[in-house]
């Protein structure tokens, strides 16, 4: 099912939580909806599902005008921060629930039937009889998702879906929720904080600020040409250079690069850890190194270049260096942007 | 455009709920209060001023202080001991102190009576000492300090219950004794919640009725209690001043719930925060 | 020093004080809280099984169990309706004056009965805002079975609501929405997916209603006429025995409503150790604590 967002906002008393949003995610679509807090993408979501109303605009599931149809009848599976299972109930009757509340009824055998095909898919067989306290976190998270699945849904809203967990269950459960996702095809929004997270596992990543949308495109669009700072700095560990443009050329005290777009005059030149490299001899910006990190699997240099500006970058471990050395940083990528 | 709702019921639980509590809490209240306004200023004061009037208000609210003041005491002491330390019936203790809440106040009433009527298991002792309760305003105090208990325990009893252990650990670490942690670590923690259950304490016991009448002697101006004084105008056909009289308690009422949630709202901030 | 339970003791463990504490706590206790109840039993039988039986089987007294009895059947459950539809109203939605209407809600718990009956009096009475319109119609309120159920309902009226209000708010909205998106029902969510989870400290409030309907003295008395025989409660019925120079019938009659009191109490302990009541409230509202698996 497609979905469609015309001019969506909603002001909770003075604060503008959505200002005018307008977004289309295709049929069988995996869409993250990725921002700060405070930056209204959980208001969008719970605005697909229903669970709040827009104050203006229009919410379209295919052809239909869902802006009005209630949360009840709005088919959608929506799957909550903290999960929301109900707590009496057995992880069985939670998958249940939504299938004996239905108006078209279905027998006892059937629903049975589904919950054991839900729990298969969602790899918890065996734990129907299980309340939510008796399980772990990634196993709620999973139960979670198959009562929003058990309903049929249009279209699969997920809140946060791995906040809650810690980091290895969640890498787990984002491969298999991808899997699942081209098992069954379905539409699917979901809302993180997590860069990571949403470039890992989307189709699309929109990217919020304060209630709009900045940018919106495939992981490598949004990742290889931010249209802004705020997206370069929010995607990923960034340093930032002053810059000084003439004639297509942008100098950074030292080295010099191509920036055919920018007029002349200041700019910001942004670049990620591994846009930079060392020599201790030659051409670039003249640095003085303060500490090294050392991690699994690189070394990060973190330099102050003469001039003053603070620099952090990373180094194959091979490479010989340490605090007080003095070199020279060399650019091999960088985003360049007209100064704030 | 009518407000749409996600959750639904709100406009029959909000009418069910208007609509009892516009019926069996704010109509007698507003009659009451309307009641006493028809009187006139004048009127109005002269009865609420009355000698007898004031005589009791000196009775009840002097009552009432020292019976807040001996729970401030004794209901810290019983949290205390409860929370802090394990004894043989302690679980039993920590039930029986809702007796005051649980008990009917005229079965309350008639049985502090009997234990201190002057031939009664306390009473007499009591005597021989010199100690008059029974139909005295000591009788007062303690059928106030009887039905009030439990205010003062059960509000201090959580918050010393999450005491965080650390902090008398680090008062300790620090080189503090008992006594000054419990003064200047334990004491001020404590101090929003009992403040809190002093004033819950201190309302209920200027309302009380049943068990002070019994044991009050309910002499006009040195043991009768302001809501007998009500209660007697009625019974003498006096409506107007039975209206002022229990405007007064009304207002007194408002002023001490105020007080509470004002109270109430520190000690949760605390409380919170711990 | 070394302490039997292996860590340093904590600040009061001195055992000097320890003891003195306890000593005093329990002496005290024992004898402003405990004595009354045991006197009551004393008093009760003090002249035999037989006196005892003869009171309780006295229609006036079957009659005053049967009127305290009726009120309580009659104020219980619709001060449970209230308290259930209110806890909803201003717990799973917003609107504006939600604040002020829990105050208002809880007003009853802190004006003195006394004052609720003469409140009565106003509105129903023959000198107040109905009363001669009800006179006229025929209509008794006060002085009759009516009146001690109105005053009763406002003496109790938030007694379920404050313990459902607290709780469903700590609770959050999380589970009705959730109930609600899967196609569920008002009536459906609420019996389903909210009662289940309010269902210990809704039964907490109901008890503590009951106590309170039927040991309330000061409201009713104002308003009940004080009728032998017609329209005492036990409550009152106890006063006018006593008052009669009957001290054991009053203490006979008084033990019924001690025992409730008893009743009450286990059936306030019991529910508290399933969650229920202010102190041993769960933090459902909080994510739930990670079970390893």
């Amino acid at each position: 099912m497609k979905i469609a967002l015309k001019n969506v906002a909603k002001t909770f008393q003075t604060f503008r939580a959505v200002r005018g949003v307008s977004l289309e995610i295709e049929s069988g679509e995996l869409v993250a909806l990725l921002g700060p807090s405070g930056s209204g993408k959980t208001t969008i979501l719970r605005m697909v599902a229903g669970l709040e109303y827009a104050d203006e605009g229009h919410i379209f599931f295919g052809e239909e005008d869902a802006t009005d149809i209630p949360v009840a009848r709005r088919g959608v599976g929506f799957v909550f921060q903290h999960y929301a299972l109900f707590p009496h109930m057995t992880v069985g009757e939670n998958i249940a629930f939504g299938m004996k509340v239905s108006k078209n009824k279905r027998s006892k055998a059937e629903i049975e039937a589904r919950v054991g095909e839900l729990l298969r898919l969602v790899k918890l067989d065996g734990l129907q009889g299980r309340f939510p306290n008796q399980i772990s976190g990634g196993q709620r998270q999973r139960v979670a998702l198959a009562r929003a699945l058990a309903v049929d849904p249009k279209v699969l809203l997920l809140d946060e879906p791995f906040g809650a967990l810690d980091a290895n269950v969640r890498r787990e459960l984002r491969r298999w929720l991808r899997e699942i996702h081209s098992e069954l095809g379905i539409t699917t929004l979901f809302v993180t904080h997590d860069q990571e997270e949403a470039l890992d596992l989307a189709d699309r990543v929109v990217i919020l600020d304060e209630g709009r949308i900045v940018q919106q495109g495939t992981p490598e669009q949004v990742t290889r040409s931010p249209n802004s700072s705020f997206v370069m700095r929010f995607l990923g560990d960034t340093n930032r250079l002053g810059a000084s443009v003439a004639n297509g050329m942008a100098d950074l005290g030292g080295a010099s690069i191509a920036a055919p777009a920018l007029a002349d005059g200041k700019a910001d030149a942004y670049l990620r850890p591994s846009d930079l490299a060392w020599s201790a001899t030659g051409g670039g910006i003249p640095a003085s190194v303060e500490r090294v990190l050392d991690r699994p699997d690189s070394r990060r240099v973190i330099a102050v270049t003469d001039a003053g500006d603070p620099l952090e970058f990373d180094v194959a471990p091979e490479v010989v260096v340490r605090a007080g050395d003095r070199g020279f940083v060399q650019i091999t990528r960088a985003q360049l942007f007209a100064a704030e | 455009m009518t407000r749409r709702r996600i959750i639904p019921g709100l406009p029959l639980s909000l009418g069910i709920t208007l609509f009892y509590v516009g019926l069996i809490i704010a109509l007698p209240l507003g009659a009451l209060v309307f009641k006493a306004a028809s009187l006139g200023p004048e009127a109005y004061w002269n009865i609420i001023s009355s000698e007898r009037a004031v005589a009791s208000y000196r009775v009840t609210v002097l009552s009432a202080l020292a019976a807040t003041l001996f729970n401030l005491v004794f209901g810290l002491a019983l949290a205390w001991v409860l929370v802090r330390y394990s004894f043989p019936g302690r679980r039993l203790v920590d039930a029986i102190v809702d007796l005051p809440f649980a008990l009917p106040t005229a079965v309350a009433g008639i049985a502090l009576t009997t234990l201190f009527a002057p031939n009664g298991w306390f009473g007499g002792p009591l005597l021989e000492a010199g100690i008059r309760v029974a139909y005295t305003p000591i009788g007062i105090v303690i059928a106030m300090a009887f039905t009030s208990l439990p205010f003062i325990v059960r509000t201090v009893q959580p918050v010393l219950e999450d005491l965080d252990p650390a902090l008398e650990e680090a008062a300790q670490s620090l080189g503090g004794s008992d006594v000054s942690i419990f003064w200047r670590v334990i004491l001020p923690i404590l101090w929003p919640a009992l403040l809190a259950g002093t004033s819950l304490a201190f309302a209920r016991s200027l309302g009380e009725f049943g068990a002070i009448i019994f044991i009050a002697g309910n002499q006009p101006f040195s043991t009768e209690i302001t809501a007998l004084l009500a209660f007697i105008r009625l019974e003498e056909y006096d409506y107007q001043a039975a209206a002022a009289i229990a405007s007064v308690m009304l207002i007194t009422a408002f002023v001490m719930l105020a007080v509470t949630n004002l109270m109430q709202a520190r000690a949760l901030r605390y409380t919170a925060r711990t | 020093m070394h302490h039997a339970t292996g860590r340093p003791p904590r600040v009061g463990d001195a055992p000097a004080i320890r003891r003195t504490l306890i000593g005093l706590v329990l002496i005290t206790g024992a004898l402003l809280i405990l004595a009354p109840l045991v006197v009551i039993g004393v008093q009760a039988f003090s002249m035999g099984v037989g006196y005892f039986g003869a009171t309780i089987a006295h229609p006036d007294t079957r009659h005053a169990i049967f009127l305290t009895v009726a009120t309580a059947l009659i104020a219980v459950p619709v001060n449970t309706i209230f308290g259930v539809a209110a806890a909803w109203a201003v717990t799973k939605h917003d609107f504006r004056g939600r604040r002020f209407l829990i105050v208002i809600i809880e007003i009853p718990f802190s004006i003195s009965p006394i004052v609720a009956g003469v409140a009565y009096l106003f509105v129903y009475g023959l000198q107040g805002l109905f009363g001669p319109a009800l006179q006229s119609a025929d209509i008794r309120i006060l002085f009759a079975l009516p009146g001690i159920m109105l005053a009763s309902m406002f003496v109790t009226a938030p007694f379920v609501a404050r313990e459902l209000i607290p709780l469903m708010q700590a609770q959050g909205r999380d589970l009705e929405e959730a109930a609600t998106s899967l196609g569920a029902s008002g009536w459906r969510t609420f019996f389903s997916v909210t009662l289940p989870n309010i269902k210990w400290a809704l039964l907490y409030g109901v008890v503590l209603c009951n106590a309170r309907v039927m040991g309330e003295f000061g409201a009713v008395s104002v308003v009940s006429g004080n009728i032998r025989g017609q329209t005492n409660t036990l409550p009152l019925h106890i006063e006018l025995l006593y008052h009669d120079y009957n001290s054991v019938g009053a203490f006979a009659a008084a033990s019924i409503l001690a025992l409730l009191a008893v009743v009450t109490i286990i059936a306030k302990v019991l529910l508290e150790r399933q969650g229920a009541g202010r102190r041993s409230r769960p933090a459902l509202a909080a994510p739930i604590v990670e079970a390893k698996p």
